[in-house]
Parts: structure tokens; C-alpha cells; sequence
């Protein structure tokens, strides 16, 4: 992208170019918040991924079903949030890379080297970038649950648990006292949870959430991931 | 000659240019709980049926769930309030207030126009900054009356209205569904369609229908007529152990609460 | 744009950025739009309807638009927002479908294919911050399966059993996943042409930019059917008894 042209190079147009008429009113905003809340979980051999379907935009639901978490391939799957249209491209594009290199290598695309491409990805647009909070989930090399989490030009951190979008400031903290076991006296600090616990926490924060952010509801994905594959699970949430 | 200061009713407006730069400085005015809502009302055969939804807002986050729009203002009047919550609540409690000394000096009920009159006196005076916006049903000795009032004064009486931000969701059930002479069971059923039209498809409206039926001499509060949205039950609960409270100094009270640990599985 | 938010008069905010650089654009703004598509699966397929109307601002400009195309063999499009980009993208899509033909390997181009078309272009044009000012509605039946898709100029994009653009997002869509939302399966043509005719008939009463002469448009097995304009009874019995605003 050439937007952010300066006034400098502004002035050594090629002579038959006419300059641009500058308009002194508010620009057009391409983006766009369609709502909707994402969440991971990470454990010892798995990690969940799971994101409300809702898509809105104003006080207006577009649909009550568009998933904002894609299966990049059979052992990554990549939340997202904030701006539908971006996240689309974004996912399409990973998803790309990732066939590259299959048909380069010969051999799937490890988890790591996914979640290090995507922050590439997203880095390559840091003067308009996609306006998505992508949350990455697969399994490591050392076949542990992999959760990486990004702002919306690439910054990186691989997490144990993790909140994005809509609901993000009520579903955060309910994680960091659950999982991160924050401000309790005698507790030992991080807990690794089990598939079932982390199943039981993922729902009890997208129905609270629903309760209460406007912009989360309808449906609910759910993906485990594991050594043996992604398992999805879909369920209903509060329509209103 | 100034005028007297006590005639110069409504708000000032001094303050502006210096709230004005508070505000570029980053000092922000409080954001004022709204009720993004649905709020109906019909004539049907026999008098008034108002309906609204339950839920507040604040921006994006639900404030109450299970809140009243459907204000009372006098015995044979109920009014359904949108807009700023603080407004529509004391803007019917004022109006109520007046209208039960109204009675008591005449002797008689109330009339609806009455209260429709009182209600766009005071909001036109107040320019719209007064952010309700009304209906109005009640049944007098001249029969029926249903009145919409907007935040700035004006005021329409039709036979079915809706307002809020669920009100064309409302407004295209009755269009495509009200008559005249409507039994009081299909009118109810109507507004309850109308109020979940704008419960399903309006993010700003949510929880459950309240409806109020006026006829000649009684009033049918039906709160909580329609719940289509109870919260499931939770996976798990979620009871913390004795102790868990983080504190810096110790120390005891003497106590003979027995209650032992929080429960928030309520 | 935020409603919550407490304004004060005289408090209109300034562009704050007006900077001496920034991106090439050309300023859009709608010259004569078209007002909403309304469109829902049905038993045998997608049905779709529109008015023909093209409004130059307030003006009831252009009385016989046409704002539902098909587009190859087997797709439905339907389209709200600025006439004149739409009629730039009907070249464009034109151009597509004989290209496509002129391979002459038998093959055309389904409902899916014309729908990702139409998405990557408003996305390359909202990216170039020089959109496409319109809402499309894309339905189709694509190797027996029902499409119905939607893209505006922002791209966003969505599929539903029900959709609607425009005023008929606030006013149509309540009224078909009503009675559509979960029955698509059972609604036969007779019923989707009256749940049809009954959110054209509400958009009519209350959308100051419908009027009463609309094209309706199904797709089934048979394939692209779009219909001559015809018009709505309605009914204003009810005025009748409306005397002042109360006073």
C-alpha cells in the first residue's frame, strides 16, 4: 500500500500525473466491527478454540451463523475477531501459505512455524492492517497444546489462555481467576486443566458472556485439538 | 429589565464551551444508561395494550436484564419509556406526581390528552436534551388513547405505534398484522410478536415481554408475560473455599454470622 | 458512531486529522441507489425481490430500474446502493461470463464461484478506499446445493437462510426469520411469494425510498426466472379514523 505517501514524495509527481484533490471532510473508514467474542485454552496435550457465530453490525445481526474460527488444517485452528471481511482474507491467506509449504516441503506445516507465518502475515499489512485478533491454536513439536495470541499487526506471545473480542473484558478476567488462579490465597498459581474442565470453563464463559455483551450469542464453536485431530462441536446460544 | 429567574425554565447552556474543553483535555462527561428498547402499544376492541422488553444497556453491556419500561402515571394510564433511562424515569414519576394532584383538585380521572399535554409541555421545553421518548396508553371517559411522544415535544396519536431501537422490527409485525377490532387475546399475542420481533432482532432490546392491558375502569400489568430467553444452568459451580480472599492485614471481628463460603452460583 | 455517548450542543467534532498526506482517493458518495433486496431459501430454491425504483437523493428519480440480474446460467443477482457501480460490476461480471464461455470446455460458472468473484472484488476496492457503494445479494443453486450469500462494500460477507439489505434489514429481516428461519425446506412456492409480498408490502408503507412496482426472481432446478414489474395491493382504511396528532 502506497497511502501513506509523504508530502515529500507528494510533490515529485511525474508530470502528466494531475495532482489529488485533498478533501478537508472525514475519510471513508474501510473497517468495519462485526462483534463476537474468541477464546483458547491450552493443556498438557490438547488446546480449545472455541468463538460465539453472531455476526453484527450496529445494533443489527447480519446472521445468526458465520463461524470466526476456520480449521487451517487438521491440527490448527485460528480464532478470530472485530472485522469479518478481514478475517476472512486473513484465514484465506494463511491457508495458502500453508499449502505452499506443504508442496515446497513436502511436509505439513508445523505449528510453530504456522503461528510464526501469521505474524508475518499480518506484519506484511502494519500500515493498514487486518483488523483481527487472531487467536492460533494446534499442537507443538513436543505434542503439547499450543495457544498463540496476536494484536492486529503481528505481535506474538504464546499463551495458556486467552480472551478476544467483544466480550473479551468480561470473559478475561473470569479465566484469570479460574485458570490463572489470580489473587487467591493458597492457590499455587497457573492451573493445567483437564479437556473436560477446560470444556465445562469455555461454555460457562460464552453463556455469561451472552448474558451480558449485546454482541455475543446465537452459536457457539467449539474445537478440541489433539494428537488424533481437530474435534468440533457446535452449540446453541441465547438469540436475544 | 431582566426577566425574573425563575421563568427562564429549562437548561442552561454556560457551561458548554467549558465542557467542551474538558473534554478535548480527555475529562469525558458519564455515560448515561440507555434502554435501547422495544416499546409498543395497539387499540384493540375493547382499549389500550402497551408492551415492552426488559433489557438496559450500557454501550455495549446489558446493565439489567429484567428491567421495568411500563411507567406508572395515574390508576387508568401507563406510559412505556425509551431513551435515557434517568430521563424516562423521573420524566413519568414527575408527570405521575402532577397528575395525582390534578385529580385530587378536579375530583375526576385524569384524562390521557391531559397527561399527553403535560408530558410535550415540559420535554419541548427542554429542547430534546430531555432524551425520552414515550407511549402513552391509557382509557378515560372519552375512551381510549394511545399517544406517541418524541424526545423533543412532538406528539402523533395512531392506532398502533412502536418506538426504540427495535422499533421497525415491532413496527413490520404490526404492519403486517393489525386490524381494527382486534380481540384482547389477539392483541396480546400481536404486541408480544411485536416486543419479540424487536427482542430477536435488535441488539439494543433483549430479556423478556412485559405487557399492560388498559380497558374501561381496570388495568392487566402482565410483567414477566413472556420469557423466552432464561439463562441456561451452569456447567459447574463455582464456590470458593474459606479463605480465598487475598488481604494485606489481619484482623478479627467478633461475628456470629455462621454463613460459611461465598456462593456465586446464583 | 456511537449512540450512547452524552453530546452536548455545539459540540461538533472537527476532522482531527488533516494532514498533509494520507491516501489517493476518490470520494464516493451514492449519486442514484436503489433501496433493498429482499431474499430467502424455499423448497425449490432461492427467491428474491426488488423495486424499481432509483432515487436521486429524496428525488424518485428513475422509474424502471431493474435491480435483479442473472448472471450466467444458473445465478441470481440482486443488488442495492449506487446504480451507476452496479452497472460498472454488471460490465465486469459480463465480461467474466464470456470469457468463461469462450473456453468452450463445457463448464460454467456456478453461484459460488460468481459470489467469491464478486467478494474479492469489493474487498480489492475497499482496500484501494474507492468501494463499491452497494449491498449484492448472490443466490444460486450450485451442484444442488442452495447459495445465498451477501456482500456490501465494506465486504463483509455472509450466507443465510434469509437475507435482506438496506431498510428491509430492519424492517423484512424480523418478518422472514420469522416465518422462513429454520422451515426453508417446507415453504413452497405459493407460500414464499406471500411472505415475499408481505415484506414488500411493509418496506412499501415504511420506507420512504420503496415504491409500489417491483420485479420478483427465483432460481430453481430449471433454472434463472425473473418476473415483468407488478404491483402490491395495499390497504389505508385505517387513516380513516386518524384526526391531529392528539391535541
Amino acid at each position: 500500500m502506497d497511502f501513506m505517501m509523504h508530502s515529500e514524495q507528494q510533490n515529485q509527481l511525474e508530470p502528466t500525473q494531475a495532482p489529488v484533490e485533498r478533501h478537508s471532510h472525514n475519510q471513508w473508514n474501510p473497517y468495519v466491527d462485526n462483534g463476537g467474542t474468541s477464546l483458547i485454552i491450552a493443556g498438557k496435550d490438547f488446546v480449545l478454540v472455541a468463538s460465539d457465530a453472531r455476526q453484527s453490525v450496529g445494533y443489527n445481526i447480519n446472521t445468526r451463523y458465520d463461524p470466526k474460527a476456520y480449521e487451517l488444517s487438521n491440527k490448527t485452528v485460528l480464532a478470530t475477531s472485530v472485522c469479518s471481511a478481514d478475517a476472512k482474507r486473513l484465514c484465506e491467506v494463511l491457508e495458502q501459505r500453508a499449502q505452499l509449504y506443504y508442496h515446497k516441503h513436502e511436509r505439513q506445516i508445523s505449528t510453530q512455524a504456522l503461528a510464526q507465518q501469521l505474524s508475518n502475515t499480518l506484519y506484511s499489512r502494519r500500515m493498514f492492517p487486518y483488523y483481527v485478533f487472531p487467536l492460533l491454536g494446534g499442537i507443538d513439536a513436543e505434542g503439547k497444546g499450543a495457544a498463540y495470541s496476536y494484536d492486529a499487526i503481528g505481535n506474538m506471545e504464546r499463551v495458556t489462555y486467552k480472551a478476544f473480542g467483544s466480550a473479551s473484558a468480561l470473559v478475561q478476567p473470569f479465566l484469570d481467576n479460574q485458570i490463572g488462579m489470580k489473587n487467591q490465597r493458597g492457590a499455587e498459581g497457573e492451573r493445567m486443566l483437564t479437556r473436560e474442565e477446560a470444556l465445562r470453563l469455555a461454555i460457562d464463559s460464552f453463556t455469561g458472556a451472552a448474558e451480558r455483551d449485546i454482541y455475543t450469542g446465537d452459536w457457539l464453536d467449539i474445537f478440541i485439538i489433539d494428537a488424533a485431530g481437530v474435534h468440533k462441536e457446535t452449540r446453541e446460544l441465547k438469540h436475544d | 429589565m431582566a426577566p425574573p429567574a425563575d421563568t427562564n425554565a429549562g437548561f442552561k447552556f454556560d457551561n458548554v464551551k467549558r465542557n467542551q474543553l474538558l473534554s478535548d483535555k480527555g475529562y469525558n462527561l458519564p455515560r448515561a444508561t440507555k434502554t435501547g428498547t422495544t416499546i409498543v402499544g395497539i387499540i384493540y376492541k375493547d382499549g389500550v395494550i402497551l408492551g415492552a422488553d426488559t433489557r438496559a444497556t450500557n454501550g455495549p453491556i446489558v446493565s439489567d436484564k429484567n428491567c421495568r419500561k411500563i411507567h406508572y402515571l395515574a390508576p387508568n394510564m401507563y406510559c412505556c419509556g425509551a431513551g435515557t433511562a434517568a430521563d424516562t424515569d423521573s420524566t413519568t414519576n414527575m408527570i405521575s406526581s402532577q397528575l395525582a394532584l390534578h385529580s385530587l383538585n378536579t375530583g375526576r380521572e385524569a384524562r390521557v390528552v391531559t397527561a399527553m399535554t403535560m408530558l410535550k409541555q415540559y420535554l419541548f421545553r427542554y429542547q430534546g436534551h430531555v432524551g425520552a421518548a414515550l407511549v402513552l396508553g391509557g382509557y378515560d371517559t372519552s375512551g381510549p388513547h394511545l399517544f406517541t411522544i418524541h424526545p423533543h415535544g412532538s406528539t402523533s396519536e395512531l392506532p398502533f405505534t412502536t418506538m426504540g431501537s427495535g422499533s421497525l422490527a415491532a413496527m413490520s409485525v404490526f404492519e403486517s398484522r393489525w386490524r381494527s377490532g382486534l380481540s384482547r387475546d389477539e392483541g396480546v399475542e400481536l404486541v408480544k410478536d411485536a416486543i419479540e420481533a424487536g427482542i430477536f432482532n435488535d441488539l439494543g432490546s433483549g430479556s423478556n415481554v412485559d405487557v399492560c392491558v388498559i380497558t374501561r375502569g381496570n388495568v392487566e400489568y402482565l410483567r414477566g408475560y413472556s420469557t423466552p430467553n432464561e439463562r441456561v444452568p451452569k456447567e459447574q459451580s463455582y464456590r470458593f473455599a474459606r479463605g480465598t480472599t487475598e488481604f494485606i492485614v489481619p484482623r478479627t471481628a467478633p461475628s456470629n454470622d455462621e454463613s460459611s463460603a461465598m456462593d456465586v452460583s446464583a | 458512531m456511537d449512540p450512547i455517548t452524552l453530546r452536548l450542543p455545539h459540540t461538533v467534532q472537527r476532522p482531527q486529522e488533516l494532514t498533509s498526506y494520507g491516501p489517493t482517493t476518490r470520494t464516493t458518495q451514492p449519486i442514484v441507489t436503489g433501496t433493498s433486496v429482499v431474499a430467502f431459501k424455499y423448497k425449490d430454491g432461492i427467491i428474491m425481490a426488488a423495486d424499481c425504483l432509483g432515487s436521486y437523493g429524496s428525488l424518485a428519480r428513475f422509474r424502471n430500474e431493474k435491480r435483479l440480474t442473472q448472471v450466467g446460467e444458473k445465478t441470481l443477482l440482486g443488488v442495492s446502493g449506487d446504480i451507476s457501480d452496479y452497472q460498472y460490476l454488471q460490465h465486469k461480471l459480463e465480461d467474466m461470463i464470456t470469457h468463461e464461455y469462450d473456453m468452450d470446455d463445457g463448464q460454467s460458472l456456478g453461484t459460488k464461484s460468481v459470489y467469491k468473484y464478486l467478494s474479492n472484488i469489493m474487498y480489492g476496492r475497499r482496500n484501494k478506499f474507492d468501494p463499491l457503494w452497494n449491498a449484492y445479494v448472490v443466490g444460486g443453486i450450485d451442484n444442488g446445493e442452495k447459495v445465498l450469500g451477501f456482500v456490501d462494500m465494506y465486504a463483509t460477507t455472509y450466507s443465510s437462510d434469509t437475507i435482506a439489505t438496506g431498510f428491509g434489514s430492519h424492517l423484512a429481516q424480523p418478518i422472514l426469520r420469522r416465518r422462513v428461519e429454520g422451515r426453508t425446506e417446507q415453504i413452497t412456492e405459493e407460500e414464499a411469494l406471500e411472505i415475499l409480498d408481505e415484506c414488500m408490502r411493509v418496506l412499501f408503507y415504511r420506507d420512504c425510498r420503496t415504491f409500489n412496482k417491483l420485479r420478483r426472481a427465483k432460481v430453481t432446478a430449471q433454472g434463472v426466472e425473473i418476473s415483468e414489474p407488478y404491483s402490491l395491493e395495499t390497504n389505508w382504511d385505517f387513516a380513516e379514523d386518524i384526526v391531529g396528532y392528539g391535541a
